[in-house]
């Protein structure tokens, strides 16, 4: 194999050379960092790795997972541990869906100055300030669905001049709207009762009592379930 | 082509990559016609297994030297962990007077914690009265990394007897049948607490969106997205918090206490930022502390989190639980393999069962999309280095092509995006767009098969010690299907959280100590173990050599 290219970045002002195209949080082990905090999934879902970063040259505050961004040539970069932000705590078969519960929990929606700094911050490209519009509409449906992606990395909330808690507000209006407004499927419901009085019992117990070449046959002998043409 | 020509990015792909690339492109249409090669027969499913499958090569495990399951063979990464030795002895610290004292003690953040605290105050325990440690943050775990889904038998042409069964015959009639029943049984009770619990599945005209996953005959696939596991563990996280469940983080045990009866009693906790540790007394203890990935067994690249080292599996055998089906290991089908940068990382399965099928260098499909994990990684192993028909990628590894864009192909334009939108921004991300260029992939290293022995109730051979999810074995047997992991951490998750309840409201553990973990340290001296290594663990070291050999320890 080839020698890998190098190039150099900055880490906490420290000049670093580093193989060229590998993620930060592999640049910064390869530098030496060890990392306890500022590490989880390696795989961009669990929003431990947020990052701040600035190009050569360039005045904007940049914002990355670690674990999926790739280094650049002379680019400045510390990471962020992640920091808590204040939430509401709620029962939510308390709550009532109404246009003004997010208001009521998170007030600080009302002081968005539609900077948009939150929506430039996130690395799910979600567009943030959308939903806490939505939010200030009360559309449940609408923060649900546009917050969907959110990793609850914290970058928004840490950028927001008016101390918004967006990803908090937003986890309360997904659990919200899923219980006021997508019901559960009958046919679940049904399911349950059926196993809560014993009705799927019999089939069980005749498997686990079956032999080893008996439960085989069953097995080969499976039909599987073809999928409906239209959903194709 | 020069070099460095063929070197030069095309739409993210290295420029000599392109003409296999028009070859998938120009026999999509009449492989979606055809339909995808038939599953394999059980010979075939044997043979590709037995030649091909890497936890079927006998040199790459042994015989566990010492402990209760003395003989188990295993890969040798985890023999390592568990023929190691202590990091603290018996007379280090002092745990007649324990810093705190609850009555239940949950080990790990992850799935199975969190479900565990919820049903421990379920069924009485006041939140008070429990302590989650997590080593690394709450919630930073593969339950959240999940993405396919979850299995259920709720539709009426589904029950838990022929989930029962594809799972049997997935795990090779190998797994604890008491447990199976269990999984499959307790399934749409589970989705029943999620959806009282807000957690927003997939549904079309108010009905589940239910899909096929490897080696199932129904289609009770449950999914939010391509971010099934993240949907589930915000939902958990965010009504632990509701319920102010204590929980401290980067802070995992480094070994559990027993008490004079051998029952578990506690542990021991390290602050991982000032290395003090805590001693916890509690009246029960569950153990839901994940799997082994980081383990790289046969030096694998892994889907897992930074924090699956084994660690539970450690602590647990030196109490003296048993351990079960570890010379399993789950290797996923279609790890990513390239680009380098995310080597290893997951393609979720659902990109299969929306429609993608694993494709040769040549454009030819050569394997059921669906097969059980193990036999799928076996099918494409084989392929790339026993067919020789994979392709080669800078980094020195073969891969084969995922054909993503048959899904839209298949189900119309913008179904990718909105159904696998996780997967389109990973590699959207180094300028692949999987939606029309295929996807390179080859195994990684995924699951825990195997774990620490437990009955339905979640017992482990120590009483008053209870594992669930990852760390726990005999659920899936040798090889786990899809969507049973987010389900097993459910259903075990909520009976170990019950059963350490009940346990805790009428054993109190009396006179703590840590001389089980002197005497481990004695049998290792006896069989003749070297003093080279010592465990848990605890995090992995990705520093380059280089540095570590140059490092003082001054401060």
């Amino acid at each position: 194999m080839e020698e890998p290219r190098m190039t150099q970045i900055f880490i906490m002002g420290k000049a670093y050379d580093v193989p060229a195209g590998i993620t930060i949080m592999d640049a910064m082990e390869h530098a030496g960092y060890r990392f306890i905090r500022g590490a989880g999934c390696r795989s961009g879902f669990c929003g431990a790795c947020g990052t701040v970063y600035r190009k050569e040259g360039e005045y904007r505050l940049e914002f990355a997972l670690a674990c999926q961004e790739m280094v650049e040539e002379g680019m400045h970069l510390t990471q962020l541990p992640f920091t808590p932000a204040p939430r509401a705590d709620y029962v939510l078969d308390d709550l009532d869906p109404n246009e003004n519960v997010l208001l009521q929990f998170y007030p600080a929606i009302a002081r968005c100055v539609s900077c948009n700094t939150c929506t430039k911050a996130c690395p799910q490209e979600i567009e943030v300030m959308d939903y806490v519009q939505a939010a200030l509409r009360g559309d449940l449906k609408q923060v649900a669905e546009l917050s969907f992606d959110c990793i609850q990395c914290g970058l928004c909330s840490m950028r927001c001049p008016a101390d918004i808690k967006h990803y908090h507000l937003a986890q309360m209006a997904r659990r919200l709207h899923s219980v006021s407004s997508s019901p559960e499927p009958e046919h679940l419901t049904e399911r349950v009762a059926q196993i809560a009085c014993g009705a799927c019992e019999g089939d069980l117990n005749e498997l686990m009592q079956m032999d080893l070449d008996g439960l085989k046959a069953q097995y080969a002998a499976r039909e599987i379930e073809k999928v409906p043409e239209e959903t194709l | 082509m020069s070099a460095k020509d063929s070197m030069q990015l095309i739409n993210g792909y290295p420029a000599y990559m392109r003409e296999s690339i028009e070859k998938v492109a120009a026999t999509r249409a009449q492989r979606i016609k055809e339909g995808s090669p038939a599953p394999m027969s059980a010979e075939e499913r044997e043979e590709v297994l037995t030649n091909w499958h890497p936890d079927y090569k006998a040199d790459r495990k042994r015989d566990l030297a010492i402990g209760v399951s003395k003989g188990a063979r295993m890969p040798h990464e985890v023999a390592d962990v568990l023929e190691a030795y202590p990091v603290v002895s018996a007379d280090q610290i002092d745990v007649s007077l324990p810093d705190i004292e609850v009555q239940v003690l949950i080990l790990g953040g992850g799935g199975a914690a969190n479900v565990a605290a919820l049903h421990a105050v379920g069924a009485g325990i006041a939140p008070e009265q429990i302590l989650m440690a997590s080593k690394l943050r709450l919630g930073d775990c593969n339950s959240i990394m999940a993405q396919g889904g979850i299995q259920a038998a709720d539709r009426a042409v589904d029950s838990p007897a022929i989930h029962y069964l594809d799972v049997l015959g997935g795990g090779h009639y190998t797994n604890n049948p008491e447990l199976v029943r269990a999984l499959v049984n307790d399934g749409p009770m589970i989705i029943d607490w999620h959806e009282k619990l807000g957690a927003l599945y997939d549904k079309v005209d108010g009905n589940y969106l239910e899909a096929h996953g490897g080696g199932t005959s129904r289609m009770r696939m449950h999914s939010a997205k391509d971010y099934t596991g993240l949907e589930l563990m915000r939902v958990l996280r965010d009504e632990v918090r509701n319920v102010g469940i204590p929980v401290v983080e980067f802070a995992p045990a480094i070994e559990l206490l027993l008490d004079r009866d051998g029952h578990a009693a506690g542990a021991v906790l390290l602050n991982l930022e000032t290395d003090e540790y805590v001693v916890v007394k509690a009246n029960a203890v569950v153990l839901a502390t994940g799997g082994f990935g980081r383990l790289h067994i046969q030096g694998y690249p892994t889907t897992n989190h930074y924090g699956a080292t084994a660690d539970g599996l450690v602590l647990a055998y030196r109490a003296g639980a048993g351990l079960i089906d570890m010379d399993s290991v789950q290797y996923h089908p279609t790890g990513v393999a390239y680009p380098a940068a995310i080597l290893g990382q997951l393609a979720t399965e659902k990109l299969r069962n929306q429609g993608a099928e694993p494709v040769n260098a040549d454009g030819e499909s050569f394997v059921y999309p669906l097969e059980p994990r193990d036999v799928e990684a076996a099918a494409i192993i084989r392929e790339c280095y026993g067919n020789e028909n994979g392709i080669a990628t800078p980094s020195e590894i073969r891969g084969v092509w995922l054909d993503t864009p048959m899904i839209d192909e298949i189900h119309g334009p913008g179904t990718l995006k909105k159904r696998l939108a996780a997967m389109w921004m990973m590699w959207n991300r180094h300028g692949i767009d999987i939606t029309k260029d295929p996807a390179l992939v080859f195994p990684t290293l995924h699951y825990q098969n195997g774990g620490v022995e437990i009955d339905a109730d979640t017992q482990t051979a120590v009483p008053g010690l209870f594992a669930g999810g990852e760390v726990a074995g005999g659920v899936h047997g040798k090889n786990r299907l899809m969507g049973n992991s987010l389900l097993d951490y459910n259903v075990f998750g909520r009976r170990a959280g019950l059963s350490a309840a009940a346990w805790a409201q009428s054993n109190t553990p009396k006179d703590l100590s840590l001389k089980h973990v002197d005497d481990y340290a004695e049998s290792l001296e006896a069989a003749g173990v070297k003093h080279e290594r010592t465990a848990p663990m605890i995090l992995p070291d990705y520093r380059r050599e280089a540095v570590v050999a140059r490092s003082l320890d001054v401060l």
